[in-house]
């Protein structure tokens, strides 16, 4: 009951969705369309977990006045004031707008995007100090990656573009594609096979322990 | 402060400043401000994806299938409900019903799809005609011709050789297992700098951002081309050349192990 149905439902909706991958017909895909909608409804109920969790493990710090408290209300007032403006109801004069809304706009616009942004342009800083260190050409191997990131990196410097652009955009079409490609394959085997381990009953670790 | 803008975009643009420079300000350490952007944004992004995913999803997957009477979606209703009994301790083996069934799904689609997407239509792009009497057609450098797709094939399987660790790499086989990890080198190198210039970009559009605001502060309209974003290059260039001496001069005579 616990384990036994679990898996005979993933070896089952497996099947049926690998099966109906290769059916041609309307019916086939109408059904094929339905589980993935399934899916879909099955996350979201999943993601109303985690929203769940976030509030619990705030209010608690707030609550018991745990380490960094103050921020806990942050992030409270930031979630709800995001879903409240984020609600579409009442006629056109309402303020709930939805994602028209002038508030919810600038919620994206001046808050998500700005730190967003901020937060993987420090990458860059981090980047280059890290990239000091990690490029330091000890060995041949390393030489040839120090070499392929500076070309790429310099393709736009001005006077010099009209040399290393042609070289850097080689090196982006023809050795990179090869190993981009190589890693795709790899890739893709492995999740082919990691698949039919799931789907013939044999990886069982997404049950966990009783 | 600039006519053109209204009062309250002005404020609003103020607090992305702030919000810019409050999070900026990690680059000296860990502190308030950039504790508060940082739990700010974990709020506001959860927000912005529940209202995402109620209107672009649910809404319209669920609500609406149910309101046009179509009662098959009730069964995904009942195991998406089924995912919460993971509050309960006595209850939450329940929730595996609905993950077997999220699992079954989702892997019955990859196996095909990542098949075709990943292994067969590589393959396929890399048969090619090849033009052996013009191969450097538009010379060594043009990515098009087919001297390069010879060089991609040859790099392709070199690389797959690589990751073939059934057989040792000695001999031929070490030879052109070699090809492979140079092959590999070549291509990390380019996606680290295709990262990093991605990152620039993001930089130099932040201080762009924070140029615009202080001339909207002030009160004239930002002229493209003007001074200021030649200086803004140079305050990029000069801010990562001075952190990096900052973080070689801090990290001095001590080993990788000591940093981590």
């Amino acid at each position: 009951m616990k384990r036994q149905i679990p898996l005979a439902l993933v070896i089952l909706f497996g099947w049926l969705m690998l099966a109906l991958y290769f059916i041609p017909l309307e019916g086939a895909q109408k059904i094929n369309e339905n589980l993935l909608d399934w899916t879909a409804i099955i996350g979201i109920f999943a993601l109303a977990l985690g929203i769940w969790s976030l509030i619990s493990v705030n209010v608690d710090k707030i609550q018991y006045k745990k380490r960094d408290w103050p921020y806990s209300i942050v992030t409270l007032f930031g979630l709800f004031a995001m879903i409240v403006f984020g609600l579409k109801f009442g006629g056109a004069d309402s303020m709930f707008q939805g994602q028209e809304s002038y508030m919810f706009r600038h919620f994206f616009d001046d808050i998500l995007i700005p730190i967003f942004s901020t937060m993987f342009s420090l990458l860059a800083f981090f980047i280059a100090s890290a990239a000091y260190r990690a490029f330091r050409a000890r060995s041949a191997l390393a030489t040839i990656l120090l070499v392929g990131a500076i070309i790429v990196m310099i393709r736009f410097f001005p006077f010099i573009a009209e040399y290393t652009r042609p070289v850097a955009d080689w090196i982006i079409n023809v050795p990179n594609l090869a190993a981009k490609r190589a890693i795709w394959m790899g890739v893709g085997l492995g999740i082919v096979a990691t698949g039919l381990k799931v789907i013939l009953g044999i990886e069982r670790s997404y049950l966990g322990r009783d | 402060m600039n006519p053109l803008l209204s009062f309250g975009d002005y404020l609003w643009m103020t607090f992305a400043a702030f919000l810019t420079l409050a999070t900026f300000s990690f680059l000296y350490k860990d502190n308030p401000l950039y504790k508060f952007a940082e739990h700010l944004v974990v709020g506001v992004s959860a927000g912005y994806f529940v209202i995402i995913l109620y209107y672009g999803s649910l809404k319209t997957q669920l609500v609406e299938k149910l309101i046009n009477h179509e009662w098959v979606y009730l069964i995904p209703l009942v195991l998406g409900v089924l995912m919460w009994t993971r509050f309960n301790k006595k209850l939450s083996w329940v929730s595996r019903y609905p993950i077997a069934i999220y699992i079954g799904i989702a892997t019955g689609l990859a196996i095909p799809l990542e098949m075709q997407t990943k292994v067969t239509e590589q393959l396929e792009a890399m048969m090619v005609y090849i033009q052996w009497n013009d191969l450097l057609a538009g010379g060594f450098w043009n990515y098009t011709n087919s001297f390069a797709a010879l060089l991609v094939i040859i790099g392709t399987l070199a690389a797959l050789i690589y990751f073939y660790f059934s057989k040792e790499h000695k001999g031929w086989f070490g030879g052109v297992a070699t090809v492979g990890i140079w092959t590999l080198m070549l291509g990390f190198g380019a996606s680290f700098g295709a990262t990093v210039m991605a990152r620039i970009s993001l930089l130099i559009n932040r201080v762009q951002f924070l140029d615009q605001w202080r001339i909207n502060s002030v009160g004239s309209v930002h002229q493209e081309g003007s001074g200021s974003y030649t200086a803004i290059y140079w305050v990029v260039l000069l801010g990562m050349l001075g952190l990096l001496v900052v973080d070689l001069i801090r990290t001095k005579g001590k080993t990788e192990t000591d940093l981590n």
